[in-house]
């Protein structure tokens, strides 16, 4: 009898776990082989390297651009979202002017394809030609090439990247104010609490689980989000936005170089692991606030 | 913030201030929307020149339409979408059923398996599953972009919580009945867990249709390039293409999601929001 019900269950996860060891497991394992061995050309068959690869990685001066680059990119389009996220969510949860025009214009970039709309903010960052230069030389500034030189093209990209993320953190948000019962804004309200003072005392603990939650989620596309770079600077100039990501795929598919593609995917994997537990152990202890 | 509680006074000036945050935040958000529909409207000497007397043309959608085989696209996203739904909702119930409802060695295992791909997901596999597809015969094919995704740990997850949530109840009433534990997934399960499957089908439908980088990669044809890809070789081939028609091929590929989103937005927040949450 046990065992019958064990064989339909089996049977029942059969294709989506032969799929899924398939495409993630299988990979993930075969990568990181890989990564110890050179990569087949031609009728050079693949030979063992070792630490070869991760040795190179060490040496390689666009490697470690890619990792301070992103190292940055993270570290601004963290923050950045999340308190945009919980603003927007904050201005559109009670009575406002407008509110349904409101939402939908945070809301909006999420639904738009990233590479797509890297080709509007492409246009927004030309040279003496975009609506930034007008604004610039209304003001009285000379023409910049945002993404054309190394100081600024980073910071271009994470404009839009922050763009494209922060409306989609909102609606979290506006789920998490949303449970906040309404009972403790009318106490607060009784005893003359100042609203900033409710939002420090009241609001922010209370919505605490989720900001971790919308924090691991930006670190984890802080590490994924990389399309609009193929349309706005394709890691250049000279590096200057080079993302892990991006280098991975430049490694494996422009140089077709497979076995350090594999070395840096393994270096990838391990930093989305690292965010897996820190969010476990995270969350599980900030958990009882809810 | 909370300030909509305060009953008294009829002016407040840091009510005037939040709103005032918030429409201009919402106009820097809506900006670049805005400033491509401008664009793609009118006729490409009125780019940066903005005036109310501007022509209105469709000149530039029809221009970039005929560019580059758009049509073929469409029609890949759509077919690639819905085969990537399809096999998720089926191949994602059963996983899901069998996790809800079964007793099994290995359950708990297998399902930790699962969650992993939460985290490491297949879009940052490329080079590997790049092998998998050339060993498969699949390269430059629909079926290769979406098979990665078709067993989505992210479905099975969040189908499992629904179906844990329905009653065993009504799982011995219909086994009396003489119902098979397919039927009772069919007849039952699913119907139940209809507003899981549609949050999770938007979710999905957007993000398949964005998805860039791994059909960029496995695909190389007109007839299998989906329509991110197509838009980016488009707007990259040469420079001399214009930047109004530059922008209403960006609207045309977008439309369809802007659309809906428009006309269904209390479902897609919901859904985000439902498929977000765990």
């Amino acid at each position: 009898m046990f065992r019958r019900d064990w064989l339909i269950a089996f049977t029942f996860l059969a294709p989506a776990l032969i799929l899924l060891f398939g495409f993630t497991h299988y990979p993930a394992i075969q990568t990181l082989i890989d990564s110890f061995w050179t990569t087949p050309r031609g009728r050079r068959p693949a030979t063992f390297a070792g630490l070869g690869n991760y040795t190179r990685m060490l040496e390689d001066d666009i490697f470690r651009r890619a990792m301070i680059n992103n190292a940055i990119y993270a570290a601004i389009t963290i923050p950045t979202s999340v308190a945009l996220a919980l603003a927007m969510a904050l201005f559109v949860q009670g009575r406002i002017l407008g509110r349904g025009f409101l939402r939908m214009a945070y809301f909006t970039p999420t639904v738009l394809p990233l590479i797509a709309v890297a080709n509007i903010w492409l246009f927004f960052y030309l040279p003496g030609f975009g609506l930034f230069e007008q604004l610039r030389s209304w003001a009285g500034f000379s023409p910049r090439n945002w993404i054309g030189t190394p100081d600024t093209a980073l910071y271009a990209v994470t404009v839009v990247t922050i763009w494209s993320q922060a409306g989609f953190f909102m609606i979290f948000y506006l789920a998490a104010l949303q449970t906040i019962p309404p009972s403790l804004r009318d106490a607060a309200a009784i005893e003359g609490c100042a609203p900033l003072t409710f939002f420090r005392r009241v609001t922010w603990p209370l919505i605490m689980p989720t900001t971790l939650f919308v924090s691991v989620n930006a670190t984890i596309n802080a590490f994924r989000t990389v399309d609009h770079i193929f349309v706005m600077t394709q890691g250049g100039p000279n590096n200057a936005s080079m993302l892990l990501l991006y280098y991975i795929y430049e490694q494996g598919f422009r140089f077709w170089d497979t076995a350090y593609a594999s070395a840096l995917t393994v270096v990838m994997v391990t930093i989305l692991a690292l965010i897996g537990i820190g969010q476990f152990f995270l969350l599980d202890r900030k958990v009882h606030y809810r | 913030m909370t300030t909509h509680v305060r009953p008294h006074s009829a002016f407040q000036p840091d009510r005037l201030l939040f709103v005032i945050g918030a429409w201009l935040l919402a106009l820097i958000w809506i900006l670049p929307l805005a400033y491509a529909i401008w664009t793609a409207f009118h006729p490409s000497a009125y780019e940066t020149r903005f005036t109310l007397l501007a022509p209105l043309t469709l000149e530039n959608f029809q221009r970039a339409w005929n560019a580059a085989p758009f049509a073929r696209y469409f029609l890949n996203t759509i077919l690639l979408v819905t085969m990537v739904l399809t096999a998720q909702i089926v191949l994602c119930s059963l996983a899901a059923f069998a996790f809800a409802r079964f007793e099994f060695p290995g359950k708990n295992i297998l399902f930790a398996l699962v969650l992993i791909q939460l985290l490491v997901m297949p879009d940052v596999l490329l080079v590997r599953n790049y092998a998998t597809m050339r060993t498969l015969g699949l390269v430059d094919t629909i079926l290769a972009i979406g098979l990665p995704y078709f067993a989505s740990g992210f479905a099975i997850f969040l189908l499992r919580q629904t179906f844990k949530t329905i009653p065993r109840e009504l799982d011995d009433a219909a086994r009396v009945e003489g119902c098979s534990w397919l039927g009772l997934l069919w007849r039952v399960y699913i119907p139940l867990a209809r507003p899981t499957m549609l949050a999770f089908g938007l979710v999905s439908v957007s993000h398949h249709w964005n998805n860039f980088i791994w059909p960029l990669i496995i695909t190389s044809s007109v007839e299998t390039r989906p329509l991110t890809v197509g838009l980016s070789i488009f707007a990259t081939t040469d420079s001399g293409i214009e930047w109004s028609i530059i922008t209403a091929a960006t609207l045309i590929t977008s439309a369809p999601l802007l659309i809906g989103f428009l006309l269904f937005q209390r479902q897609f927040v919901q859904s985000f929001m439902r498929a977000g949450v765990k």
